[in-house]
């Protein structure tokens, strides 16, 4: 492991998670690159969500770093002023906001002010409005934009929940299982917008399906029991003989 | 904004509703004699008055459970406190009119033998200072309480049972005769506010009004604040209140602009109720009285700003119609009303009209606004 | 004997001194009665020395009397003190009449055949005769055959602090053999020393064994010593102070025994919360009118017995136990089936729906039982009180300590060592597992929620014992009890257990500072803060799954 050296976007070093003595992560350590997008894959209770919640500030490591752009300690942070350094999430279950429509939930997300006292506004300026469309576009969500976000399907739901976080637009994306429950046709399309999505920005995905991530054709992690296990192109990790063993089977 | 201010079609209706009656029976006592057929009895009036006080109060909750998701089970401590900052300058006015005769201390003083008035006395013989007062104490008292628990992150039934708890340690503390608020009897004996008899009737159809000004005055902010994009944010707190976090919002800012703000109503509310009903003592700090509230609102339609004042005036007029008539039966109707609302129309009311309305597909229950607790 | 105690008053300083002197008379004598028996015999004895008209000498045949061990000398005193005691004038024997009127003589006790009253002369007193035989009956109580009369006379000495006792103290210290009146009377001689014009190092010795006695009257006795020499009255301050210091500690550890006790009734109350609220997280607002209903199983149970079997009311809580959990796991049992399974995953409308059952349940119990107080009586054994160092114990408290821990102690073995336990924690871990394994989760649910509720009704017994059984008797327990269980901690038996003592220990230790209602205010207060910063409670369960 080289050390958080000034261009590092996220730092993980020596990560370390215990819940009622369960180690979730046993002295992690992981470095993404700006620009980068870096697919983790692992078995169940490998630590990847345990991972996302150190990241997001969800959970406080027990012991380790966790640097953000080199100089922001996220083990500090708390959720909302992490998220406004610029980290987005998409949660394994999809979270949207069902009691509002489409178009509030990206409305919700859209980068911009979050203090309470300024949020007494109302309808979305035009330029605001523009983005939802686009970004709606973007999702393939344009006709659902005035329904209700509880109504819409789950994998309509993951969409909706990419669209927040494109809306976000956070220099960092958490992706966690963003295909879990669609057909192959959304999931090669979201492999595509993942890429798409990755022009501009960094992403993290966490996923099961092996099609999915060799689609995304990205580094690749592989955890197991809280630590990193192997680290490289997919054929590379696909590989490697304890991978085989804990992960993919023989 | 005026546009998202009368979106709610409801909310004009109720708005509507609310001021015709209270003019109409303002005008039926005052101008109409005794035995013509539109002459609202006294009586109606004060009664009236007092079923606009509590929708404001099931108003100010319902702004903070319906759109908030925090079931407070103590909006009885924000109304009561309003109503004993009301008190103490009505205690003021009496002068030397109580039993003692004292031209400073009110009776419960002087029968305790205390010498001078407690310095949290001071100031409330001045109409302007207690009114701010009204809304000052419940507000800080929110602000104080929301700060500790929101920044904790005790949400769900735990906030609850602080909240009961927060309510039955007031009541206790005003039981206390060294307190200073009159202990067990507390502040009554009422003469007159701003100079005019509270047994007027022109004094009554006042209150009658004022407490219909307040009611919509509230709910004007109430849906300002629910349309506005702080409305919206309130609402994903309410619904996923760790996913907010995740999107860079501080819930615990919005949660606690919403609980100040339903305070100040509530305090209003016990302000304006107190004159109209002659009385305040610490049984209005009593667990149950809030809890009482809450079934208002959510017979009413809980997240329905109509609802609350709806649910309000429904289950009081239930409770006067029982109490007059099977007074044995009142507890087993309000029991059974909690029991079969929360079964049967978890959205209540106004909430079923609406989802009928709105979307003739969904079905009754599994609406994730009923689920307002959840996690 | 008692009326002769109840004129022992401490006297008036001025006669101190002469008592003082007779003080010296009496241990001269009592040296005379041990160095010389057949002397004092020769005198004619100590009984025909009373046949006298002289004060004097009556007062100082009184006290020969009482030193004499003579087995006649109590009824002969009381006699006298009674007006029943005379002599004939020609050879001085004494007699005394007894309450049937019979002559008795004084010397054997036996009755005097053919004497009458009517030829002899009746012994009359003067205050000064009345406060030598107030000393001999002391003395002569210092002596009897009944220790609870030693002990007794032992006390009285102690308050009266009268130097003349301290021979006739001295000599029962020599053959007394229960300690405890050996404690009495040491302290009692000691409380006559200080009060006598003894030597200095003997009155500072006197200071420490009534310093040793730590209780409140010798606390009083020793700070109201006056006229004390500067030695005396330093041991006697520093004892003082000794003193306080334990009274304050017996008071802090009769504080924490109310507090224990308070914190097994919390307990009591909340342990079935802790079932139904920590292992299923279901609030039951009308889990009060559970522990209620076992109260009102208590009464009728109670009322049964003493209609058709009165003998075996002191095993009525024997039959209200089983019956009141029955009661209240059935009510349990059907409420869940009939409202909280459409509730699940809803706790706040599971909150409001369970507080209008609760409306409804009270009102209902106020229509069968009306809305007074019933009257549930203790069973003898566990009426009254006992006394450990100071330290009053009621049996009904210290029953229902023993009793909360038996419910506490059965509970986790229910729930660790059976199988129905084993199903429970399987579906409050993992409900989809715990049903793809066989097991039947409605019915776990069912029988959790009535586990919780019965427990609930076995705390309705208990609380019966001590509190007023009332349609209100439920709520004034469900705030203590849901504070309990969130300070412990959701789903944590032993932290129920900490929390409810901590509460009730924290709660008696702040009465007395800042008064009942003032000191459960700041309980409350605190606990609000503690859960603020701790909201999961003293021992929380981590880890993913209390997310969800």
């Amino acid at each position: 492991m080289t050390g958080a050296t000034p261009d590092t976007l996220l730092y993980l070093d020596g990560v370390t998670v215990t819940f009622d003595g369960f180690r979730a992560l046993n002295s992690l350590s992981l470095i993404l690159m700006p620009g980068e997008m870096r697919a983790v894959i692992g078995p169940n209770g490998a630590g990847k969500t345990t991972m996302m919640d150190v990241i997001t500030g969800k959970t406080r490591p027990d012991s380790g770093t966790a640097l953000f752009r080199h100089d922001h300690d996220l083990t500090r942070l708390d959720e909302p002023a992490i998220a406004s350094l610029g980290i987005g999430r998409k949660f394994q279950k999809p979270t949207v906001f069902e009691t509002q429509t489409v178009e509030d939930n990206i409305l919700l997300a859209l980068a911009g002010e979050r203090r309470a006292r300024r949020a007494f506004r109302f309808s979305a300026a035009k330029a605001e409005a523009g983005r939802i469309g686009e970004i709606l576009e973007t999702v393939h969500l344009s006709g659902q934009r005035d329904r209700l976000a509880g109504g819409l399907s789950h994998g309509q739901k993951q969409w909706l929940e990419i669209g927040m976080l494109l809306a976000q637009d956070p220099a960092l994306l958490l992706v966690d299982e963003p295909v879990a429950g669609m057909t192959d046709a959304e999931t090669e399309d979201t492999a595509r917008l993942l890429v798409g999505i990755n022009r501009t920005h960094s992403v993290l995905v966490v996923e099961h399906d092996m099609h999915f991530v060799r689609a995304l054709g990205v580094k690749v992690t592989c955890l197991h029991e809280g630590s990193v296990l192997a680290e490289g192109s997919i054929d590379h990790v696909s590989a490697n003989p304890r991978v085989v063993e804990v992960y993919l089977g023989r | 904004m005026i546009r998202a201010l009368l979106g709610d079609r409801l909310v004009l209706v109720v708005g509507f509703a609310v001021a015709a009656v209270a003019l109409a029976i303002g005008i039926g006592n005052l101008i109409f004699p005794t035995d013509s057929a539109l002459h609202a009895p006294t009586y109606t009036v004060s009664l009236t008055g007092k079923y606009l006080c509590y929708a404001l109060l099931a108003l100010g909750l319902d702004l903070v459970w319906g759109y908030a998701g925090i079931l407070s089970l103590g909006h009885g401590v924000f109304f009561g406190l309003g109503g004993y900052a009301m008190g103490m300058y009505l205690m003021r006015q009496i002068g030397t009119r109580g039993t003692y005769g004292h031209p400073v201390l009110p009776d419960f003083m002087v029968f305790l033998n205390w010498k001078e008035l407690p310095w949290y006395w001071y100031g409330f013989d001045n109409f302007g200072f207690a009114m701010l007062m009204v809304m000052l104490v419940p507000g800080v008292l929110a602000f104080v309480f929301g700060w500790l628990t929101f920044r904790a992150r005790v949400t769900g039934v735990y906030l609850s049972i602080i909240t009961q708890a927060l309510t039955f340690a007031m009541m206790l503390a005003f039981f206390r005769n060294d307190m200073g608020f009159g202990g067990n009897n507390g502040l009554t004996d009422f003469r007159d506010l701003l100079g005019f008899s509270l047994r007027s009737d022109g004094m009554r159809v006042a209150l009658l009004w004022a407490s219909a000004v307040a009611l919509l005055l509230g709910l004007a902010v109430c849906r300002f604040m629910v349309a506005s994009r702080f409305g919206k944010v309130l609402t994903a707190v309410r619904d996923a209140e760790s996913r907010v976090r995740f999107l860079g919002y501080r819930p615990e800012a919005y949660k606690l602009v919403a609980l100040v703000v339903s305070a100040v109503m509530a305090g209003i509310a016990g302000a304006l109720y107190v004159p109209q009903v002659g009385i305040i003592n610490p049984s209005e700090f009593a667990p149950a009285n809030s809890i009482e509230a809450v079934i208002w609102v959510a017979v009413g339609g809980r997240g329905t700003l109509a609802g609350a004042i709806v649910g309000a005036v429904a289950v009081n007029l239930l409770k006067t119609v029982f109490t007059a008539n099977l007074p044995e039966l009142w507890l087993f109707a309000l029991g059974g009303l909690f029991i079969l609302v929360t079964l049967l129309i978890p959205r209540g009311i106004i909430g079923s009209l609406g989802a009928l309305r709105l979307r003739p597909g969904a079905k009754l229950g599994d609406d994730p606004a009923a689920d307002a607790g959840r996690a | 004997m008692e009326q002769g105690a109840a004129r022992l008053v401490p006297p008036p300083p001025i006669m101190v001194v002469s008592r003082v002197l007779r003080g010296f008379a009496v241990v001269l004598l009592l040296a005379l009665a041990l160095a010389g028996p057949a002397r004092a015999q020769g005198e004619g004895g100590p009984i025909p020395a009373l046949a006298t008209t002289n004060f004097d000498e009556l007062s100082r045949a009184i006290e020969r009397l009482a030193l004499s061990g003579h087995p006649q000398a109590l009824p002969i005193v009381e006699a006298l003190r009674d007006g029943r005691l005379m002599f004939r004038q020609e050879d001085r024997a004494v007699f005394w009449r007894d309450p049937a009127g019979a002559m008795r003589d004084a010397a054997t006790g036996e009755v005097a055949a053919g004497v009458a009253a009517g030829g002899l002369r009746p012994l009359r007193l003067n205050n000064r005769v009345r406060r030598a035989i107030d000393a001999a009956v002391g003395a002569l109580s210092l002596s009897n055959a009944d220790p609870r009369v030693r002990l007794a006379a032992a006390e009285r000495v102690f308050r009266s602090r009268d130097p003349e006792a301290i021979p006739a103290l001295d000599s029962q210290l020599a053959r007394e053999t229960d300690a405890r009146i050996r404690r009495a009377m040491e302290a009692a001689r000691a409380a006559a020393i200080l009060a006598s014009d003894r030597a200095e190092p003997e009155k500072v010795a006197a200071v420490s064994v009534i310093a040793a006695r730590g209780d409140l009257d010798a606390r009083g006795l020793l700070a109201g010593l006056t006229g004390a020499s500067p030695v005396v009255a330093d041991a006697a301050a520093a004892a003082v102070a000794a003193i306080d210091r334990r009274q304050a500690m017996v008071r802090i550890v009769q504080d924490v025994y109310y507090g224990i006790s308070l914190g097994s009734v919390l307990l009591l109350a909340a342990i079935g919360l802790a079932v139904t609220f920590g292992t299923m997280g279901v609030i039951n607002m009308a889990h009060g009118e559970m522990v209620m209903l076992g109260a009102y199983t208590t009464f009728v149970v109670q009322e049964a017995i003493r209609n058709h079997a009165p003998h075996l009311f002191d095993w009525s809580l024997a039959f209200a136990v089983p019956l009141a959990f029955l009661v209240s796991a059935l009510a349990g049992a059907i409420v869940e089936r009939t409202i909280i399974r459409f509730l699940y995953g809803r706790p706040l409308e599971t909150l409001l729906a369970t507080f209008g059952l609760s409306l409804v349940l009270q009102q209902a119990v106020r229509t069968i039982f009306g809305p007074n107080n019933r009257e549930v009586g203790n069973p003898s054994w566990m009426s009254g009180a006992f006394e450990i160092a100071d330290i009053t114990i009621t049996w009904n408290r210290l029953w229902i300590i023993v009793f909360a821990a038996v419910v506490l102690f059965g509970l986790m073995l229910v729930l660790r060592r059976t199988a129905f336990g084993l199903a429970m924690r399987a579906v409050t871990q993992n409900r989809r597992m715990a049903a793809s394994m066989g097991i039947r989760t409605p019915w776990v649910d069912c029988a959790t929620f009535a586990l919780g509720s019965g427990v609930a009704g076995l705390a309705g017994v208990a609380l019966s014992q001590i509190d007023n059984v009332s349609p209100n008797l439920g709520q004034s327990y469900i705030i203590d009890s849901f504070m309990v269980v969130v300070f412990g901690g959701v789903g944590n038996l032993w932290g129920t257990l900490v929390a409810a003592m901590t509460l009730g220990v924290v709660n008696k230790l702040l009465e007395p500072v800042a008064g009942a209602v003032l000191g459960k205010i700041v309980v409350l207060v605190l606990l609000v803060l503690f859960i603020q910063r701790k909201p999961r409670g003293l021992f929380p369960l981590k880890g993913r799954a209390v997310e969800n």
